[in-house]
């Protein structure tokens, strides 16, 4: 039986919660959920509300976006993957749906409990904007030179 | 009702009191005989006064009159001569007389005061009766005046006194009257002068005592207005109690019912004060006389005018009078002080405009339909302050009309829709149903061809069931049915009706009209239920009510060996390895890790505050069987590790913060005294621990439950241990508890249990994705394949609705009073403003449903409808649309119609 201690293991492995003291992310662990997924299972759907994010503890997940010709998988995540954190940060609907490639165990985050942890803790907001900060610039940088690449084939 | 209460009884009871007075007349005779029999014993037999010679006899039992001499010469007539016996055998018959005596008077006065008791209680039950039947036909205004708990207090309370009065209201005032007069003329015959006296104090008595009390009787009236006035509070309290939390002023109320007690002690106290000085001058004077008599008398003894053998019999005479002079006061005073009672009570009973009896009286033979219609002609409603709410409406309703009132509130729809409901009385003009004064029609015709669903609803305590049916039940159709029919007993009960004035309709035969619900079976009645609540969309509520329920196993054993099938049917289907990880059934030999410690101790449903969730660490019971399976130390240990964690994780949280929710454990405010008692638990044991430390950590492991708090704290060793405590706590169960708990048995209905927990008997696993819903329906699944949907929709309708209905939602009672009138099948439904508490999107579908009926469809009778509609939008179904406008009828047309023209129609709709 999985016990706080090593849900607490399971999230510093999560870059976001990396530099958050153990004992702020026990309490996080303890307002957290553990939920269980069967396999092809929903997390949650493209365009539903967001209300919670995940972190994935065992097993592996698609991430599957609608488009016009149907579904498509785009990734897979795995061990310590956080996900729909976009939807729990600003009030945008969720952005894909992500459906358990195997059994899936994860760690609910409810939108609430975690602004209320970022809200008391000021040193868990700043790692959480330093995260979201480097993973805009890597977007940006992927962004520039997918730009790149494009004008080059314009050209 | 008379206003005088002498009157009153006098009407009902002149016979019966005639009756009882002359019972204590014959009952003297025996009485005055036994009185003399102890002279005669000791003279006669005893003292040997008679049986002076050897061998003498006296007569027993002669019978012989005394006879003025020119009837006869010896003076007497002899008819028996009697038994001659002697002196033995005579001590032994008067002594036998004496029994005989001794019984008869005291079967007489058994026989008397039952039979006053009877008569004041049965006088009882006519006054209250007469009281409520004046309820059931007070004009609906005034019930704006009344307060409930008044009425109440007035018909149990205030008339309670009336009872004991009434079996003596003729015989007390003659027996104390002749008493005293008797002792009067003797006093009188022996001596004039002292009779004068005697006669004078007793008047002045008679003169003084009812003046004084006048006073006491205000008071008296008063102690009544007020108590009555405070019952009138503490109801409107308890009816308005969130008002009083959420505007904080229960200071307030503390302070009006304080001032109000107050005041009603003031008024006792004074009444006590003088009450007690009137009894102190009442013994003054009565204790005057003696003195006038030792005085008066002595002197003239002294001087030789009285001799001194009559001052002694007067002074013995006097003895006797005043006993009776003081219970004819108080008498008198009881007199005046239930009339009172009663002139206060009748007072509030006497309103104008109360309905005939007749038209309340159960009809014969069939009630007709309507087949004409509602004629409105220039209605006009003014209210009490003289605001008026309707003007001059004039329209036809033709029976099977679709029609919707609209407009904004107060523009004198609802009071429309009240006037012909029969609720508010035109102040002019008139409406008519079949071309007859609504107020003239009989109430069986208007009650049961008509059906009003308005906003505020009332239900009683009842089951789901009754109050679905609440509108069927206008006169015992049958007999009551045969095992609860016992001859003897209805008899007596219609013959004390009767003598009461009462109704002698029988609550216990069958009331509900089958003709209309169309069945007789209760089952079909169910399946009309059903379709009905389809209607209203509360089927699913009821079904989630029934699984919810209870089902008692005593009464029911059937229906409960149907659920236990359909919980061993639901463990067939767990079997499944996708299913079985959903929920963890409860089995006696193994820990329950989804269910808290505590539950996992008791392993049962407690049915009652002794095993209630927080009460168990202090109950000794549970503490003894934890003793005795050597757990102290490891829950006190448990306890302290649940404490040292909780406190580390919510140390530096601030007290308001909303994770505090989720500690079950604790409140913040309880966070410091953890940490305090922690330190102290440090270096000790549970034996050392001060008692209130130890109920502080033991406190904690029954609330615990691993997945959800994930602590670690459980290993095999310590579930062995709680189930063997667990085994313990069943077997060593005192007997002065087994019925506080109901215990899980995989092969047994649980009584205390819902209907749900029983079926499952066990817990849905923490943590498993949409698991509670899975669960769900893998009930429902079993539920449709064993076929007992029926069964707890049933429970469902067995669901009492609560004080007032208030265990239902608002929403759900509002559905509810809407399929209780179209239950009655109507010929015309009149509705008013009575889904507000709906959803929009629901109460089109609802009124879409109803309207769909009211056509006749699937197979229901067509009736006509006048909907005060919450949304004129809703407005374009119906056939026809009234729009009121300020009191006034403004327009009167199709909505398609309507809609053609800028009118008020046209803005209403446009603007919601």
């Amino acid at each position: 039986m999985s016990s706080l201690s090593e849900e607490v293991d399971m999230l510093r492995r999560v870059p976001l919660f990396a530099q958050i003291e153990p004992s702020k992310l026990k309490l996080l662990a303890f307002t957290s959920e553990r939920l269980a997924f069967d396999e092809n299972q929903d997390v949650f759907r493209q365009g539903d509300e967001g209300d919670a994010a995940y972190v994935i503890m065992q097993g592996s997940a698609d991430v599957v976006v609608n488009t016009p010709k149907g579904e498509t998988v785009v990734a897979v995540l795995s061990d310590n993957a956080f996900i729909g954190e976009i939807a729990i940060l600003c009030d945008v609907p969720r952005t894909a749906t992500i459906r358990a490639k195997s059994d899936l165990q994860t760690l609910k985050i409810k939108k609430e409990d975690f602004l209320g942890l970022v809200k008391e803790f000021p040193d868990m907001a700043i790692e959480v904007m330093r995260e979201l900060a480097a993973r805009l610039g890597k977007t940006t940088a992927e962004l520039s030179q997918v730009r790149q690449q494009l004008s080059a084939k314009g050209s | 009702m008379d206003t005088s209460l002498f009157k009153y009884i006098w009407r009902y009871t002149k016979a019966q009191q005639i009756w009882i007075l002359t019972i204590i007349l014959i009952s003297m005779v025996p009485y005055f005989l036994a009185l003399d029999l102890p002279k005669r014993i000791v003279n006669g037999p005893i003292q040997g006064q008679g049986f002076e010679g050897e061998g003498a006899t006296q007569p027993f039992l002669p019978v012989a009159f005394d006879v003025p001499s020119w009837i006869s010469s010896s003076g007497t007539i002899t008819l028996f001569e009697g038994f001659h016996l002697g002196q033995l055998p005579y001590l032994v018959c008067l002594c036998a007389t004496f029994l005989a005596f001794v019984c008869i008077n005291g079967l007489f006065k058994y026989y008397i005061n039952t039979f006053k008791g009877r008569l004041g209680e049965r006088m009882l039950r006519r006054l209250r009766y007469q009281l409520l039947d004046r309820i059931l036909r007070f004009p609906s205004s005034y019930f704006r005046r009344i307060k409930a708990p008044e009425a109440a207090t007035m018909i149990k309370d205030e008339v309670e006194p009336l009872g004991g009065f009434i079996g003596d209201m003729l015989v007390q005032p003659v027996f104390l009257g002749g008493q005293a007069i008797t002792a009067m003329v003797f006093i009188m015959v022996q001596d004039v002068w002292l009779g004068t006296i005697a006669g004078s104090i007793v008047l002045a008595q008679a003169f003084l005592i009812p003046r004084l009390r006048r006073q006491l009787l205000v008071l008296g009236k008063r102690r009544q207005l007020t108590a009555r006035a405070l019952a009138g509070r503490v109801g409107e309290i308890v009816d308005g109690i969130n008002n009083v939390h959420t505007n904080d002023t229960s200071n307030w109320e503390r302070a009006d019912l304080a001032s109000r007690l107050g005041t009603i002690f003031a008024i006792r106290y004074e009444l006590f004060q003088r009450k007690f000085f009137i009894k102190f001058l009442n013994n003054f004077l009565a204790q005057l006389t003696p003195f006038m008599f030792y005085l008066v008398g002595g002197y003239l003894a002294i001087t030789g005018n009285l001799d001194i053998g009559q001052l002694v019999a007067v002074i013995a005479a006097y003895k006797d009078l005043p006993g009776p002079v003081s219970e004819l006061i108080a008498y008198d005073q009881q007199r005046l002080d239930v009339q009172i009672k009663y002139s206060q009570v009748i007072e509030q009973f006497q309103p104008e405009n109360m309905m005939e009896p007749e038209l309340q009286a159960p009809p014969v033979g069939p009630v007709p339909a309507i087949t004409q219609g509602y004629a409105a002609s220039r209605v006009g409603v003014v209210d009490d302050a003289g605001t008026k709410l309707l003007e001059s409406a004039t329209f036809k309703l033709a029976p099977g009309e679709q029609v919707a009132a609209v407009g904004t509130v107060n523009s004198g729809a609802e009071t429309m829709a009240d006037v012909l409901a029969r609720l508010t009385a035109p102040t002019s003009g008139s409406v008519n149903l079949e071309g007859e004064n609504l107020e003239d029609l009989h109430e069986s015709f208007t009650g049961r061809r008509t059906a009003y669903v308005g906003p505020d609803i009332y239900l009683p305590q009842t089951s789901f069931r009754d109050a679905l049916f609440y509108g069927l039940k206008h006169q015992p159709v049958r007999e009551r049915p045969a095992e609860l029919s016992d001859p003897k007993e209805r008899a007596w009960e219609v013959a004390e009706a009767a003598l009461a004035g009462n109704t002698d309709l029988d609550i216990k035969a069958e009331w509900l009209d089958f003709e209309t619900l169309g069945t007789e079976d209760p089952n079909a009645a169910d399946e009309v239920a059903r379709q009905i609540l389809d209607v209203v969309d509360l089927r699913q509520d009821v079904f989630d009510l029934g699984l919810r329920g209870q089902v008692d196993p005593e009464k029911d054993p059937e229906l409960a060996e149907k659920f236990l099938e359909a919980r061993k049917a639901l463990r067939q289907r767990l079997e499944d390895p996708a299913l079985s990880k959903l929920v963890e059934l409860f089995e006696p030999k193994s820990y329950s890790l989804q269910a808290s410690v505590g539950e996992n101790l008791l392993f049962g449903t407690a049915s009652g505050p002794t095993f209630e969730r927080d009460k168990l660490v202090g109950n000794a019971y549970m503490r003894s069987v934890l003793n005795g399976c050597g757990l102290d130390q490891a829950f006190f240990d448990m306890g302290t590790k649940i404490a040292a964690t909780a406190t580390e994780l919510f140390k530096d949280l601030p007290p308001e913060h909303p994770f505090f929710e989720r500690l079950s454990f604790m409140t913040s405010e309880e966070i410091p005294e953890y940490e305090a008692a922690l330190a102290r638990a440090a270096s000790q044991t549970v034996e050392d621990a001060a008692p209130s430390d130890q109920e502080m950590f033991m406190r904690l492991p029954f609330d615990y439950v691993e997945p959800q708090h994930r602590f670690g704290l459980l290993d095999d060793e310590m579930k062995n241990k709680l189930l063997e405590a667990r085994t313990a706590f069943r077997e060593g169960l005192p007997g002065e508890h087994s019925e506080a708990i109901a215990f899980y048995d995989p092969e047994v209905y649980n009584p205390a249990a819902s209907l749900q927990d029983n079926i499952l008997l066990g817990r849905v696993t923490y943590g498993v994705a949409e698991g509670a819903e899975k669960v769900r329906q893998v009930i429902h699944e079993v539920l449709d394949e064993l076929e007992l949907r029926d069964e707890v929709f049933q429970v469902g309708l067995n669901f009492n609705v609560g004080n007032g209905g208030k265990r239902l939602n608002v929403s759900q009672r509002q559905k509810l009073s809407l399929a209780r009138a179209l239950i009655k099948k109507p010929d015309i439904l009149i509705v008013n403003r009575a889904l507000t508490a709906l959803d929009s999107r629901t109460q089109k579908k609802i009124i879409e449903r109803v309207l769909e009926r009211s056509n006749g469809q699937n197979g229901s009778d067509p009736f006509g409808i006048f909907w005060v509609l919450q949304a004129p939008r809703f407005a374009e179904e119906f056939q026809r649309v009234l729009v009121f406008d300020k009191g006034a009828l403004a327009e009167d047309d199709t909505p398609a119609n309507l809609l053609k023209q800028d009118g008020h129609y046209k803005a209403l709709v446009s603007s919601a």
